[in-house]
């Protein structure tokens, strides 16, 4: 292949430069003029040629461009990274022309026929998206069916939640050793009472609002940011479970794990709505989110037992050792050297748990709660807003893209963070 | 004395406290069943079922047992994790390689397309396949065929079924052919073993596997034909495609997202593996003499495999996993059928949802003592 085609070529570099730089921009212009203006230069070639033509033109065009050392800097560097062989210049032209065919239908449809304003169905004439769905429905998706008036509530109760949680980096130097034990037991417990009394109300002067009508975005956040700080402790305790020497612990903690890990999210969640009440006392009652909450912990403990588990065991054995010939106790030895070491050896491992959880919490929706994914669905079935599903899924889709891309990026710069400093 | 103390009072006592969760939950639901009554039992299996099921390998109707029903689900779960894996590994493996080439515009691509699809919850693709994407397809009868006899329409993707004759004779020639390949590749290893020759192994796998079914054709009476799928009027307005196999959009979108979704991550453990090889095993097996092939199929890969495929398993549980999702969309899958429909029934809630969970329990750990198998045989044997 390479052989014929060098046959083709001029002796004279330059030559070839002109020749090549000319069908390239010749393929180039053509897949663009045809997708943004809908010219067709090509079109007046027979059948399947004119969609192939520009693919031919470039292909040449890359090969006639190929040489090993040119001078010019720009053409060595696409040589070097976008066509160094005839199955490289292949894909790159594919690449490129996709984008370009992709890119104008897509731009329409998502800004230039797309309207947003007024309020109604009908204030969608164009043939593009129909931002006014979602700017209507905004609050729903937000806070679900919480009423439009107090949600300031929910604003304010995650404002000094996300406060409270930086108030560790401001600690002085003396109160640094009492940082876990704000974070592990003192945080949650401040937290879980200012969600419970300014979002659900019900004392202070605040209406009681149920949580049935909690809903929306604000509905994963509370429920993950639930189970993160609720399953790490029991994560931690079933971690260091698995690791005792003592048998029947080991097994016990194993077992919980492995179960845990083995099944689905979904059934556990089904357990917790249809199959945990008959386990309660009879006149013993418990709300549904408080149900879903405690499922999701129990479900995620497991997961966060493997992560600290990893920690615990990147730790060198020198470092039990050092500890026991001081002296120490079991409980000692893990409180005041292993656990401190091997928690900080984690978090870019409990940071990647959170996304997986961020992640499954719209599943919520399969019992019932009206979280992100069940206000869409409500929103769709809505007689006066039919048809729009597209746009509710693509709305709900680009939030959850740039909360998770942000975590990712997040953690993925806390493991490079704590890799030097080992 | 105080030592074996210290040993064994937490291990009693942690016991105690299992036995206590236990003991109170088991009484818990003795009381709330009796004042319900319900009884627990397991003899509502045998019991007609009576609910349709919209898709199914095997025949089912409303009038077999949960039992069979169970097991028709269940095998629903297994067509959708057994699809889902066979297209995410294709595609996972594509990705993953493209993510390391030294193409600027491939290696962004790809990136883009895992950082793409794996932040996006899996269940909000699976809606976005069923409800919008799926949805703007072409009603039957303004469909185009795909491949000129496939149709890809809103009410699903028309296939042709195949109708064999002789199916078991075409079936033994395919089993004979790969039980011979296994010999012939012991072989092969021994000769290797003990002269130094390599045997085309490769070549003689594909002839056999071609040929011997092939011969089923000319002398062993089989045949083959295909049924199409045919556009049918049945109203006015209403069109449907009759014949051949209809695969329904909640399974198209659940295939569809769940390869999409795994394969970034299934990209991400190939593209470690890869990596995880030093450059340096390249360099002495090429300075050995081995021909790019030989290093690729007897130096890199073995090591490549060894990294990748213990985490790639992971990810293939994690599918069958989620391919429980099929739930919110009403594929009838072991969830939906059993856990929903069933329990609704019946109202046999611990036993069912228990079942359930066992179900995707016992898979789960089926594979990981497979896996564990394997990365014991596997495992760089050090003296």
């Amino acid at each position: 292949m390479n052989l014929s085609l060098n046959r083709i070529k001029s002796q004279n570099q330059m030559t070839n430069i002109y020749i090549g730089s000319a069908l390239l921009i010749l393929s180039i212009l053509d897949v663009f003029l045809n997708s943004f203006f809908r010219i067709n230069i090509s079109g007046s070639l027979p059948g399947n040629l004119s969609i192939f033509f520009p693919l031919i033109l470039g292909f040449l065009g890359l090969s006639y461009l190929r040489t090993e050392y040119s001078g010019y800097k720009f053409l060595d560097s696409l040589n070097k990274n976008i066509n160094t062989t005839n199955f490289n210049a292949f894909l790159t032209l594919f690449i490129t022309f996709a984008i370009l065919k992709a890119f104008p239908p897509a731009l329409s449809w998502m800004v230039l026929d797309a309207n947003i304003s007024g309020d109604t169905k009908e204030a969608c004439t164009g043939t593009g998206a129909c931002w006014t769905y979602i700017k209507v429905w905004f609050k729903r998706f937000m806070y679900g069916m919480y009423p439009n008036e107090l949600h300031w509530r929910i604003n304010s109760a995650f404002l000094l939640v996300i406060g409270l949680g930086f108030v560790g980096y401001f600690f002085k130097e003396n109160l640094k050793k009492y940082l876990a034990l704000y974070y592990v037991v003192i945080y949650p417990i401040i937290a879980f009472l200012i969600i419970y009394y300014l979002i659900s109300g019900g004392a202070f002067g605040l209406v009681w609002v149920e949580t049935g009508a909690w809903g929306g975005l604000s509905l994963t956040f509370i429920v993950s940011f639930f189970c993160l700080i609720f399953c790490f402790p029991l994560g931690m305790i079933l971690a260091l479970g698995r690791r005792s020497n003592l048998p029947a612990i080991r097994y016990i903690s194993v077992g919980y794990i492995e179960f845990w890990r083995g099944v689905p999210l979904i059934t556990v969640l089904f357990m917790s709505s249809v199959m945990f009440p008959m386990f309660l006392p009879q006149d013993f009652f418990m709300d549904k989110l408080v149900r879903v909450i405690i499922a999701i912990t129990l479900f995620e403990a497991a997961y966060c037992a493997e992560v600290i588990r990893g920690g615990l065991q990147a730790l060198p054995r020198g470092q039990y050792d050092a500890a026991k010939s001081l002296g120490m106790g079991y409980w000692k030895m893990h409180i005041f050297v292993i656990l401190p070491q091997a928690l900080k050896l984690v978090i870019p491992g409990i940071a990647n748990t959170f996304l997986a959880l961020v992640k499954d919490t719209p599943l919520i929706f399969v019992v019932g709660l009206a979280e992100i994914a069940g206000m869409l669905a409500l929103a769709k079935t809505n007689p006066k807003w039919l048809g729009f599903a597209m746009e509710g899924y693509i709305f709900a889709a680009i939030i959850f893209w740039i909360i998770c891309y942000a975590m990712s990026k997040y953690s993925y710069n806390l493991e490079e963070k704590y890799k030097t400093e080992r | 004395m105080n030592n074996k103390i210290k040993r064994i009072l937490p291990q009693l006592l942690t016991i105690l406290f299992v036995v206590l969760v236990f003991g109170f939950f088991t009484i818990n639901a003795q009381v709330n069943m009796d004042n319900r009554g319900i009884d627990f039992g397991f003899g509502f299996l045998s019991q007609e079922a009576s609910f349709d099921m919209q898709f199914t390998l095997l025949d089912y109707d409303g009038q077999d047992s949960y039992l069979w029903a169970y097991v028709v689900a269940l095998l629903n779960t297994l067509l959708v994790s057994v699809l889902g894996i066979i297209f995410c590994t294709i595609l996972g493996v594509i990705i993953g390689i493209a993510r390391l080439s030294q193409n600027f515009l491939i290696k962004n691509s790809a990136a883009w397309y895992v950082e793409f699809f794996r932040n996006i919850p899996l269940l909000l693709q699976i809606f976005f396949w069923y409800y919008a994407a799926l949805r703007a397809l072409p009603l039957p009868e303004n469909a185009q065929p795909w491949f000129g006899v496939t149709y890809m329409t809103i009410k699903g993707y028309y296939i042709p079924s195949m109708i064999w004759e002789n199916l078991n004779v075409f079936m033994s020639c395919l089993i004979a052919a790969i039980v011979t390949i296994i010999f012939i590749r012991i072989y092969a290893k021994k000769i290797q073993e003990k002269e130094g020759k390599q045997l085309p192994v490769l070549y003689i796998s594909l002839a056999l596997i071609t040929i011997l079914p092939l011969l089923s054709f000319l002398i062993g009476g089989v045949t083959l034909d295909f049924e199409m799928p045919v556009l049918k009027q049945l109203a006015q307005t209403s069109f449907i495609f009759e014949g051949g196999i209809a695969l329904p959009p909640e399974l198209i979108a659940l295939v569809l997202a769940l390869s999409l979704y795994t394969s970034t991550f299934v990209a991400e453990c190939v593209r470690a593996g890869i990596q995880g090889i030093s450059k340096g095993q390249k360099e002495a097996a090429a300075s050995v003499g081995l021909t790019p092939n030989q290093i690729l199929k007897l130096v890199i890969m073995p090591q490549a495999l060894r990294i990748i495929i213990p985490p790639t398993t992971n990810q293939y549980l994690n599918l069958t996993k989620n391919s429980s999702l099929a739930a919110a969309i009403a594929y009838p899958d072991l969830v939906l059928v059993f856990a929903g429909t069933a329990l609704m029934q019946t109202g046999k809630a611990i036993e069912i949802v228990g079942i359930t969970m066992l179900t995707y329990l016992s898979i789960s750990l089926a594979i990981a003592a497979l896996m564990n198998w394997y990365n014991k045989r596997i495992e760089i044997k050090e003296k």
